[in-house]
């Protein structure tokens, strides 16, 4: 964990007094809606179907146990018990009046929390791979720079009113579980020739209407030179990028229309001019930071100690979770635990309140008080003993949060669709409740394996839809639901955008749709060890149209 | 389905003013005396383009009790319902049960399919 130092702690503090200010000032007709609406957003505050929505921050996806009780309490006391988590290490609440706004902000703040850049045209919360300082094969913890960007990119006062949004994403490790390719900017801690740890920077990626991946701008940036580099690029889109249209704003838009090369030379001739300046990161700075992550004390333990084997062959349902959820961890002994948010038949994503009590109080008990949020919208806990991971499942089963479907077609990465955003055009969460039935089976949705389901309600693609092995984009036809199925997309480091079945399907025809393309899947495989994606990639979209076509 | 604001102000058929209360977000429809009213059914309904953009200019002035006021095709029959699944979503809530600790946060039948 991070602890925040005094200057942290204020600076939140008086973020929350400066906008109880100007929600008064709104509510009292000071300022108008034109002149609050970037306010607002500037706090993750926006306006949604039914209600304003508050967008809380979870910085680099780590919470303390106290954070996460913290999120349950606000749930509790100014929502309606719940809350979701998103793709992008956020926890949004749907139902909070504006006229509490302040109260929580300020709540929110006495647990570290807030939700400063998670809205508005500037650099978002950077996010990073959930399994952060505790995977075996990082290079070291991304979130110490995600860190460092986060004191960087904070209010920073040249980059508060960027062309549009700006996304970070930075990984550790060479199988990449935080979707660096589809962001504005992607870093990836890689090592050289010569051993030194630095940067690999991918820039341009992105999902939404213009879909890219990222292209490459640099293969080894130095550690010390990660603030001036991301500068002279922020400062070169700053510059560059468009204005005249909110659709062709983003960095993606403007490497496309300049190309990377030409703005890599733009970017590299500003970051020769203060490479060396103020910005080149140095030795005393990084220590500081360094110091304020307090890891574990891991125990010395073997792997695979005796109690988890009776346990494992003992109790099959116990078994099946572990082999689902369970992942390696680099201290022998522990494991990482992957708790699932999408219980068969409920909205993706969620968590009540009373979930997230009792996970603060699991974490406390079995993963040294500390929580992760990935942004496949379920949560982590980091430092689990392998002896304890069966009292760990039981508890976590009580609670509702075993259900043993991570990476698999229930496991979909859900927006919230026309059920609350104003932006939707057609519901995601009941076309991915209806799926999760459908394959409600575990043993039937093991059998098929991996295979990620992506949901978007409409093109702004909040659901990753283009880069789901199946990617399902909810469109508008005269007042009607009608989807759009991709094949193959990825969002690892081997991304691609998966490619079109064919024509858009409606509502009531989308599962049994989806139903026929995995039964295809399951006959054109060559072996049970080819993964849906595989097979995609193997054949084309060609032989699964007739999934499509049966229902024309 | 549009999003509001990208529509037009050309209406075919029965119309309303919606928008949602500023304090609370809550959605709310203009009613024949210039009032708002959480119930769609008590909406004043609106069926020439003249009367919905002279109702829609008289709700932007009301900036401190609605925000984001916008036309809204409805059926009147003959009070309004929602013309539209955004609308009926706006007016009934999300098509699904909300999450809730009570009585329970999962379906109990789940647990019987996942012992292999």
């Amino acid at each position: 964990m991070y602890v925040y130092d005094e200057f942290d702690r204020t600076f939140i503090a008086e973020r929350a007094a400066q906008f109880r200010d100007q929600v008064a000032r709104r509510l009292s007709g000071e300022v108008t809606e034109d002149e609050f609406k970037p306010l607002r957003l500037m706090n993750g505050v926006y306006l949604q179907l039914h209600a304003y929505m508050l967008r809380i921050a979870i910085p680099y996806g780590t919470l303390s146990s106290n954070q996460l009780r913290k999120i349950a309490e606000i749930g509790r006391v100014y929502d309606r018990g719940y809350g979701h988590f998103t793709t992008r290490q956020n926890i949004q609440f749907n139902w909070i009046k504006l006229s509490d706004m302040p109260d929580v902000l300020v709540s929110l703040a006495e647990a570290g929390l807030h939700a400063i850049q998670t809205s508005g045209n500037c650099i978002r919360n950077i996010t990073t791979d959930q399994w952060a300082g505790v995977a075996p094969d990082e290079i070291e913890d991304p979130r110490f720079w995600a860190e460092v960007l986060r004191q960087w990119s904070s209010l920073h006062p040249e980059f508060t009113f960027l062309p549009r949004k700006f996304k970070i994403a930075i990984t550790a490790a060479p199988h990449d579980r935080a979707a660096i390719k589809v962001h504005d900017v992607g870093l990836r801690l890689v090592r050289n020739d010569a051993g030194e740890v630095g940067f690999q920077v991918l820039v341009g990626g992105g999902l939404g209407r213009s879909p890219f991946i990222g292209k490459l701008l640099r293969d080894f940036l130095p550690k010390e030179h990660l603030i001036s580099y991301l500068e002279a690029i922020l400062r070169t889109y700053n510059a560059h990028g468009r204005r005249d249209n909110i659709y062709k704003a983003r960095i993606k838009i403007l490497v496309h229309e300049i190309g990377v090369e030409k703005l890599k030379a733009d970017v590299e001739k500003e970051w020769e001019r203060i490479r060396d300046g103020y910005l080149k990161l140095d030795d005393a700075f990084l220590a500081d930071i360094r110091s304020r992550f307090i890891y574990p004390a891991y125990e010395t333990l073997e792997d695979e100690p005796e109690g988890l084997k009776r346990a494992l062959a003992a109790d099959a349902r116990f078994a099946t979770w572990h082999r689902n959820s369970v992942a390696p961890h680099k201290a022998p002994g522990y494991g990482i635990v992957t708790v699932s948010l999408k219980p068969i038949g409920k909205p993706p994503g969620d968590a009540t309140s009373g979930q997230l009590d009792a996970l603060a109080d699991l974490a406390d008990t079995y993963s040294a008080g500390e929580i992760r949020v990935g942004h496949e919208q379920n949560l982590v806990l980091p430092h689990v003993r392998q002896q304890d991971l069966y009292a760990l499942w039981q508890k976590l089963d009580a609670a509702g949060l075993a259900t043993p479907n991570v990476n698999l077609i229930s496991d979909s990465i859900t927006c919230p669709g026309l059920d609350y955003c104003s932006l939707a055009n057609a519901r995601s969460i009941p076309i991915a409740t209806a799926i999760a039935e459908r394959f409600a089976d575990h043993d039937k949705a093991r059998s098929v394996g991996r295979l990620h389901l992506n949901i978007s309600g409409c093109i702004n693609a909040c659901g990753h839809h283009h880069v789901g092995h199946i990617g399902i984009l909810g469109v508008e036809k005269n007042d009607r639901e009608f989807y759009q199925i991709t094949l193959g997309g990825k969002a690892d480091e081997d991304a691609r955008f998966g490619d079109l079945l064919g024509p858009a399907i409606p509502y009531e025809e989308v599962v049994d749709t989806i139903e026929r393309i995995v039964n295809r899947y399951l006959d054109l495989r060559q072996s049970e060890t080819e993964l849906f994606v595989d097979t995609v990639k193997r054949l084309g979209v060609e032989p699964f149209k007739e999934a499509l076509h049966a229902v024309h | 389905m549009a999003h509001p604001h990208q529509q037009k102000l050309k209406i075919s058929g029965s119309v309303v003013i919606t928008a949602n209360r500023l304090a609370d977000g809550v959605v709310i429809h203009r009613t024949s005396e210039g009032q708002w009213s959480e119930n769609l059914a008590g909406a004043q309904i609106l069926l020439t383009a003249d009367e919905a953009l002279a109702a829609l200019k008289a709700a932007q002035a009301d900036g401190l009790i609605a925000v984001g006021p916008y036309v809204a095709r409805v059926e009147a029959t003959p009070t309004a319902k929602p013309g539209n699944l955004r609308e009926k979503i706006r007016t009934e809530g999300p098509t699904f049960p909300l999450p809730s600790d009570a009585p329970v946060a999962y379906l109990p039948n789940e647990v019987g399919k996942v012992a292999a």
